[in-house]
């Protein structure tokens, strides 16, 4: 026994020579690096995500391109911390805040609090709220100053799918796939039969809830039995569920309306349009405010009108110029504040329009 | 096969070719991730370059065990993390970022100030309960695979008793709070344990459908009648009366860890005690060895399996009570799982099923996820590289056996089977 300890000590020695050195290569590294970051007057902006993280193709990408578009025309740099669990964004906005950025953005609802905790310690340093408005205690609504609340009219871009699937259908029957059932989803559902029945308030509108976001096989199963009940148009509105909806579209040879980014390369064939919310609008809109000195709190609602909400590019791919016009026509409308379209989708299925 | 092999090369030669096998599989591997011959031998060296402090780490563990300095149960943990960060540096290192510089964030953001220390207990405050939980139902032969379900109702209830019984003075409304994020995980795993007890229903299965029904009620819930007003699926804020108190606050406002620790460490000596210093532990671990023979020795095997799991159950969701009361002091709604129960399931292979070793697991993963974020923002390293690390560890720990070939001596028979009677015993 004693004899094999000898012969091994050389051994140890090496190895503990060897993380020696490792140890200072790496203080070497970390060191270069902190260097790098508190250099420059340029603005720094970044962004958390929430648990869905980059590479969602919804929001949270979105919201990125909103940033990289920033980092392109102002000269911005640019960070993003990915979250890995709900508990973690307001450490990550916290750390960021740290670091003495400009602007730092919250995508996602469920950073409500976080944002308004850490706005609160941070006065001078400017923060930005995707999808949600503050409350206080008792329910009313809050101002901080310095931060920015991008809401989204869903129901009017949602509206206008409506329109080009009411125009589309041949059966005279179609349908919406949501995610989980909560006002925010229900806005998109709202906006949807209210622009189906402002063509035509005989065609019936079928609606089911996947209850998730992110399971493919439920959002095929749903839009399978709404085409088995002779629907010929299904929007979802449902993450990644509806990669699903636009699968069972493609494989029935019927139409898929795609939601939040142009879903259109999915399936070029069978996604009719897509509605597009354009996060990217929101966040590079606040991040030109602070670039602009003419930083605004509070509730900032991107609708039709601020091209914060609308049809996708490739939409003419699929649908004639004719049917277009008249989209173009009630958009308008919508834009000039002629058509109000409803939220709620109880609200929605009395809809007429004038 | 290989034992003829080995005596047809002799030691030595056979150590050789097996060391040159794994050399030719990884050269092979590094050709393929980066798709050309001369690319991927760079990458090979490279990698080696900066897996080499792990190495000469590992093979000090296994010197240390083999000669006897360290006990093979520590030591088996180690070297599973060992290799998990040496997979790691493969990892980074393909998606072309500094390992070093990765690692050294993780730690700085972990354990390198008082800030990242707070953030490193704070996701180790569930994780210990959770993993308690798992560790508590496999010493009675279970795995409840329902940690995650309990976890939501102990959030569910703790933040309807939170907000409900407002205006309690708080030496009534905390423990009130406690006990229904307690009751609500023991009542769901009192369901899965009842069907096995009576029915012997496979816990795994019931566990698992468990896990859904929670989901989709409180969403349910806190869309209804439990949603606080507004646009968003929350329930109202608990009151004051009902959060745990964080203890550091007075250095630094935004240090989050809270009495909830406190919890958790009370809960694995709590644990301890039951299972080794009483006699329903002692049953309830004879089951677990055994169900045929205990019940032949007059243990009533039913009631154990039904206390395990209501207990287990009970631990997972004091874990999520103690989250609400400590850190989100409301229920969010939960789109899909978070992943404390599913973690703990790691945390307690990691532990050992033992509480001290649960404790000590979690302290791990709490301090990997809590440095997570650091890497981003210094190495620009995705957080999935932090997820990969974790299953590496978990993988390497559940193929026990590959460390303890690397462990073992073959020339001192007589130690491996020691070491073999201790695990098993």
């Amino acid at each position: 026994m004693s004899n094999d300890k000898k012969t091994l000590s050389p051994i140890l020695i090496i190895a503990v020579l060897v993380i020696a050195v490792a140890a200072i290569l790496y203080f070497v590294f970390l060191r270069g690096d902190n260097a790098n970051t508190t250099s420059g007057e340029t603005l720094k902006f970044a962004m958390v995500t929430d648990v869905g993280g980059l590479g969602d193709q919804s929001f949270n990408d979105s919201a990125y391109e909103g940033l990289k578009k920033a980092e392109a025309e102002l000269g911005a740099e640019i960070q993003v911390i990915e979250s890995k669990a709900m508990d973690q964004y307001e450490t990550n906005l916290r750390s960021l805040a740290d670091q003495g950025f400009d602007m730092i953005w919250g995508v996602g609802f469920l950073m409500t609090d976080a944002v308004k905790n850490v706005a609160e310690q941070y006065p001078d340093i400017h923060f930005g709220l995707i999808d949600a408005a503050f409350t206080d205690a008792d329910g009313n609504p809050l101002v901080l100053p310095n931060t920015m609340n991008v809401l989204f009219k869903e129901h009017e871009g949602s509206f206008l799918v409506g329109v080009i699937a009411a125009l589309t259908t041949k059966t005279n029957v179609v349908g919406f796939v949501g995610g989980m059932q909560f006002p925010l989803i229900e806005k998109f559902e709202a906006g949807f039969i209210a622009g189906v029945r402002a063509i035509n308030p005989d065609i019936k509108v079928l609606s089911a809830y996947t209850g998730k976001f992110d399971d493919p096989a439920k959002g095929k199963e749903l839009a399978l039995a709404q085409f088995g009940q002779n629907a010929d148009v299904i929007f979802h509105a449902s993450g990644a569920c509806g990669i699903g909806v636009i699968e069972a579209a493609k494989e029935k040879g019927l139409w898929a309306i795609g939601v939040d980014s142009d879903q259109n390369h999915l399936a070029p064939e069978n996604v009719l349009t897509s509605m597009m919310k354009s996060v990217d609008v929101g966040v590079f809109t606040g991040c030109k405010a602070i670039y602009d000195d003419a930083f605004v709190p509070g509730i900032t609602t991107l609708g039709l009108a601020e091209a914060g909400v609308g049809y996708a590019p490739t939409t003419s791919n699929n649908v004639n110029a004719e049917i277009l016009a008249k989209v173009d026509e009630l958009a308008a409308k919508i834009s000039a504040g002629e058509i109000v379209v409803p939220e709620i989708p109880a609200e929605a299925s009395a809809f007429v329009l004038e | 096969m290989f034992a003829r092999l080995r005596q047809r090369l002799g030691p030595v030669g056979y150590r050789l070719s097996v060391a040159g096998a794994i050399i030719a599989v990884y050269l092979l591997l590094c050709v393929l991730l980066k798709g050309g011959f001369a690319s991927g031998l760079t990458f090979a060296l490279n990698s080696v370059l900066y897996m080499l402090p792990f190495i000469t780490f590992g093979a000090i563990v296994v010197i240390a065990v083999r000669e006897g300095y360290l006990k093979s149960q520590i030591g088996t943990p180690l070297l599973a993390l060992t290799f998990a960060l040496i997979v790691g540096v493969i990892t980074i290192l393909w998606a072309e970022k500094n390992p070093f510089k990765a690692y050294g964030a993780l730690l700085a953001g972990s354990l390198g100030s008082l800030q990242g220390i707070s953030e490193t207990l704070v996701t180790a405050t569930p994780l210990i309960l959770t993993g308690l939980a798992i560790a508590f139902a496999f010493r009675c032969g279970m795995f409840n695979i329902g940690a995650e379900g309990q976890f939501i109702m102990g959030q569910m209830g703790a933040a309807w008793a939170g907000f409900t019984f407002k205006g309690l003075p708080m030496i009534l409304h905390l423990p009130l709070t406690l006990l229904c994020g307690t009751m609500g995980g023991a009542l769901w795993a009192s369901v899965p344990g009842f069907l096995k007890a009576k029915r012997g229903v496979h816990e795994v299965i019931n566990s698992i459908m468990m896990n859904y029904i929670a989901l989709y009620l409180t969403h349910n819930l806190v869309t209804g009648v439990l949603m606080a007003p507004g646009q968003i699926p929350v329930t109202p804020a608990i009151a004051d009366s009902a959060k745990l108190f964080r203890f550091l606050t007075f250095i630094n406002p935004t240090f989050r860890v809270n009495l909830g620790l406190v919890v958790a460490l009370l809960a694995a000596w709590l644990v301890y005690l039951l299972l080794w210093k009483t006699t329903t532990g002692y049953e309830i671990r004879a089951v677990g060895i055994n169900p045929h023979a205990s019940r032949y020795a007059g243990i009533n095997v039913s009631k154990s399996i039904m206390l395990a799991m209501v207990i287990s159950g009970a631990l997972a969701g004091t874990s999520g009570a103690v989250h609400v009361m400590g850190i989100q002091h409301k229920f969010v709604d939960v789109f899909s799982f978070i992943g404390y129960g599913f973690d703990g399931m790691a945390v307690a292979l990691l532990g050992n099923n033992h509480p001290a070793g649960v404790v000590i697991g979690a302290l791990l993963f709490g301090a990997l996820s809590a440095g997570s974020s650091r890497m981003q923002l210094v190495a620009g390293v995705p957080k999935h590289i932090v997820t990969i690390i974790q299953a590496f560890i978990v993988f390497f720990v559940a193929a026990e056996l590959i460390i303890k070939k690397l462990i073992a001596r073959r020339e001192t028979k007589s130690e491996f089977t020691e070491a073999e009677k201790e695990v098993a015993g």
